[in-house]
């Protein structure tokens, strides 16, 4: 007997030990989300993928599926946090998407787009933050860094080394690079590791790829994030 | 530096979950990280130089850079600044020569603010190299120049300097006994170990951190679980602002802190405690360690304790200054070595906790009441209180009143009550539970003080009507930007943000809409946040909001508009630069309705 949860009124089947997103992808339901990434350990950081969960709200991507939960996802005023949270991450930041390789692929912006923001609302933080372009294959720009940490797990779970680290407390987190110079080019990063792949956002990005693909022909160019992200993270990969 | 690090590294086994410790030492012989250490220890402890780093940045303690021979740090908690902190500060770095926020020209001295240091009844307060310095004046102050100037070591320092109080002003049933040594143990065994467990449920006991959890329902399931490697650690981090009763308790009452730790250990099955000490208390480190010591030398530690075929010990693990550690699952962390991220629940520290195993993490009061009830049996603590909230709360009384100190009292006792006791007139209002908490008006002095009413973990702040309660409130917030462990985005973003805004009404810049937008942010805050820190960390906000709409209101412009960003100040630079000071080099921000 498979077990179910309902989201949204649908009731929507789950196995022991799947957290609410893994249940709610495998039935192409799709739940906002930054940090998290089918192939590596839940982080639960950015919380836009926060649900009501019998009336309590909880990462779905951490928190596990229970027989007979009554989940909230699609509503009005989730979605309208979720846009807070969203404006929170790029006033943080410095998101310049106009001149930024990444935009149209870009999964921050991409969500931005379809959570409908259409403006910063709170005032910018400039943080002063710097590039990394010593690495001969592979850029960081910090300034769109959103410490969702995939680049981390990835580096450790999937290509076995320990090339980045979220360092610093509070407003003043950051990204380290693990080398004695702190840069790039120092760190045993190769451009063909997962972890100089998974960035949603473009602050992880490969050298002398810029523009092969035009402004207008990019993923979320055609495509609404919920369309790529159930199309691609699908536990069947359909 | 190769063999100071080297025997450090031996001492604690080369162990990764002992690097805050280490680092801790380094720091303390350095006066930071030095990138050689980083290097040694990397190799040293097989770890990513990285996540030493991460460490080192994280906590307020550690630095990557330099700090003076002397670091001297000024508390910066609200009652401090109530006791003149900030002229004391000022002349402080104008008598050392050297600015607020660095290090002296020749290293000998560095001076910064640090969060509230448990000692708000005899502020203002600071810390000269982790040593509390209490009662500062400027003729302290003065003999505190020529000591450093004199280069003279911390050790020949007069002791008075130092001298931190009980100020134990008013005991109930738990301050006004003192336990003899075993006394609890002897009777958990008598009464053998399951109705122990029945009497701590039967006494109501409930969790005297904040949350009020059931102490035995916490400790039941602890045992019940089927992993039998299984920890007990006494939260002594008491990092919210206005609290010190847990200093209090570990200076006077250790024994019996540490007598429930063993009562709990016995209970759950668990063989290994920890005490996390905050940072702060390092003072009281020793003193603790010879408690230890001599409840191991009357056999109720270490093996065979009481002959009971029951084998238990504690150790102490320091802090290094970072209040998310208070929160369970963010103390578990920092007691693995880690930075103090609390982690996603569930699992819950009772099944996965320290290193992964069922673990109690329990209040220093908490332990000090289940030690009593094991002595006195449940009923006798259930007869005291109200329903839901049996027996007393130690209270930590700072502020405007005559006697600042520890008081006990019955659950259900009226702040009036209290506020009478402590000599405290013309009281504008009570920040109860510290900044977490909620600020009281005095029109609800018939409050009382219990879970269902007003919780506390201990804090209690009166200010009188001389105050400014937006002070406070600013104050509070800019607390919790600072201490956010910037994990999650709601917490990390927006109690920066929180203080952006909050600083935009009390200066004055805010106009209509302001304070709507500011309580919206506070709800998103509060409801979206991982952790309790987060999820209180608007509540000075909306806990003065809520009582006093009409402060917020009377600082707004009468503008439908004011734009966050300051046109004319960002030209500043530009002026500066084409050095014109004539009016046409300034433009005004909004239209012709400016105030
Ligand atoms: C930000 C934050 C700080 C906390 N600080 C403390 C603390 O200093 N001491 C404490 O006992 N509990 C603190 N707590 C509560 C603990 O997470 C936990 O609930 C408590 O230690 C459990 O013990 P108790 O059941 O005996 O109260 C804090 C919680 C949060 C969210
Ligand atoms: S990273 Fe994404 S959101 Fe940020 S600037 Fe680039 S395209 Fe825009
Ligand atoms: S660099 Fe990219 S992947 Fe790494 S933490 Fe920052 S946003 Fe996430
Ligand atoms: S996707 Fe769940 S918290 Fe980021
Ligand atoms: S950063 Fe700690 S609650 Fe979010």
């Amino acid at each position: 007997m498979s077990k179910t949860i309902t989201i949204d009124g649908k009731a929507i089947p789950f196995t022991e030990g799947q957290t609410i997103m893994q249940a709610a992808t495998a039935a192409d339901v799709y739940i906002p989300h930054l940090c998290h990434h089918p192939e590596f350990t839940p982080h639960g950081s950015c919380k836009l993928c926060t649900v009501k969960v019998n009336g309590r709200n909880c990462s779905a991507c951490t928190f596990p599926a229970a027989e007979g939960q009554e989940v909230l996802n699609n509503t009005q005023e989730l979605n309208s946090d979720r846009k807070t949270i969203t404006q929170m991450l790029f006033v943080e930041g410095n998101h310049f998407c106009p001149s930024c390789e990444k935009t149209g692929n870009c999964q921050l912006q991409a969500v931005a787009y379809h959570l409908n923001m259409l403006d910063d609302h709170f005032p910018l933080f400039y943080a002063h933050r710097a590039m990394d372009a010593s690495h001969p294959e592979v850029l960081i720009d910090h300034n769109r860094c959103i410490f969702c940490t995939l680049c981390v797990r990835a580096s450790r779970e999937h290509d076995g080394k320990a090339v980045f680290a979220i360092s610093g407390r509070g407003i003043n987190k950051h990204l380290l690079v693990n080398s004695t110079s702190g840069q790039l080019k120092d760190s045993d990063l190769d451009s063909g590791d997962k972890a100089a792949h998974i960035c949603p956002t473009g602050a992880i990005l490969i050298k002398h790829t810029a523009y092969q693909v035009p402004i207008g022909q990019r993923v979320y160019d055609h495509h609404q994030i919920n369309e790529v992200s159930l199309a691609s993270e699908h536990p069947h990969g359909e | 530096m190769t063999a100071f690090l080297q025997e450090l590294a031996k001492t604690y086994g080369y162990q990764a979950n002992h690097l805050l410790a280490i680092l801790r030492a380094v720091q303390a012989r350095y006066h930071h990280i030095p990138e050689p250490a980083i290097e040694a220890l990397a190799g040293l402890l097989q770890l990513p130089r990285s996540q030493i780093i991460g460490i080192v940045e994280f906590y307020s303690f550690l630095h990557l850079q330099p700090q003076g021979q002397y670091e001297l740090l000024i508390s910066d908690s609200i009652t401090d600044q109530m006791l003149g902190k900030q002229d004391l500060i000022s002349y402080l770095a104008d008598r050392l020569q050297v600015s607020i926020g660095a290090v002296r020209a020749d290293g000998l001295v560095s001076l910064a603010n640090t969060s509230c240091t448990g000692l708000c009844d005899q502020g203002p307060a600071g810390l000269v190299n982790g040593l509390p310095l209490t009662q500062l004046t400027r003729a302290k102050l003065d003999v505190i120049v020529s000591l450093i100037n004199a280069r003279t070591p911390l050790p020949e320092w007069p002791s008075e300097l130092f001298a931190v109080h009980d100020n134990i002003q008013k005991t109930d049933v738990l301050l006004s006994r003192t336990m003899t040594m075993g006394e609890a143990l002897q009777a958990t065994f008598d009464r053998g170990i399951a109705a122990t467990l029945t009497e701590i449920d039967r006494a109501g006991l409930r969790g005297r951190g904040g949350a009020g959890f059931k102490t035995a329902m916490k400790w039941r399931f602890c045992s019940e679980e089927s992993e039998t490697t299984r920890y007990v650690v006494c939260n002594a981090d008491e990092g919210e602002p206005g609290t010190f009763k847990d200093r209090v308790l570990l200076n006077s009452y250790a024994d019996q802190v540490f007598e429930g730790m063993t009562v709990c250990a016995a209970i759950i099955g668990a063989r290994q405690g920890f005490l996390y000490l905050r940072g702060e208390y390092l003072f009281l480190h020793e003193p603790l360690q010879a408690v230890l010591q001599q409840r191991r030398d009357a056999g109720l530690l270490g093996n065979n304790i009481l002959g009971q075929g029951f084998d238990f010990d504690i150790a102490i693990c320091l802090g290094a200054g970072a209040y998310i550690c208070g929160e369970e699952s963010a103390l578990i962390e920092s007691l693995e070595g880690k930075m103090g991220i609390p982690r996603n629940r569930p699992p819950y520290p009772v099944t996965q906790g320290y290193l992964g195993k069922p673990t109690v993490v329990n209040n220093v009061e908490t332990f000090l009441a289940a030690a009593a009830v094991a002595v006195q049996g449940g009923d006798w603590f259930a007869s005291i209180g109200t329903g839901p909230s049996k027996g007393t709360k130690i209270l930590s009384i700072c502020g405007d009143c005559a006697c600042p100190g520890i008081y006990e009292y019955p659950f259900g006792t009226t702040i009036q009550a209290i506020l009478d006791d402590c000599g405290a007139h013309d009281v504008l209002g009570v920040q109860v539970g510290g900044p977490s908490g909620t600020f009281i008006s005095r029109q609800e002095f018939d409050r009382k003080l219990a879970f269902e009413d007003l919780a506390t973990g201990g804090s209690f702040i009166i200010f009188n009507a001389s105050r400014n309660i937006l002070d406070i409130v600013n104050n509070f917030t800019h607390f919790f930007a600072h201490e956010s462990c910037g994990f999650c985005t709601p917490c990390r973003v927006g109690t920066s943000l929180l203080k952006k805004q909050l600083d935009k009404i009390v200066d004055g810049h805010g106009s209509a809409g302001d304070v709507a937008a500011l309580e919206s942010l506070c709800q998103l805050v509060k409801n979206y946040s991982h952790c309790g820190l987060g999820q209180t960390a608007a509540n000075p906000i909306l806990t003065t909001l809520a009582r006093y709409p009409e402060l917020y209101q009377a600082k707004l412009k009468k503008i439908s508009y004011e734009p966050g960003f300051d046109l004319d100040a960002a030209l500043a630079t530009a002026r500066r630069m084409a050095d014109r000071h004539d009016a046409a080099a300034h433009l005004a921000q909004v239209g012709e309705d400016y105030e």
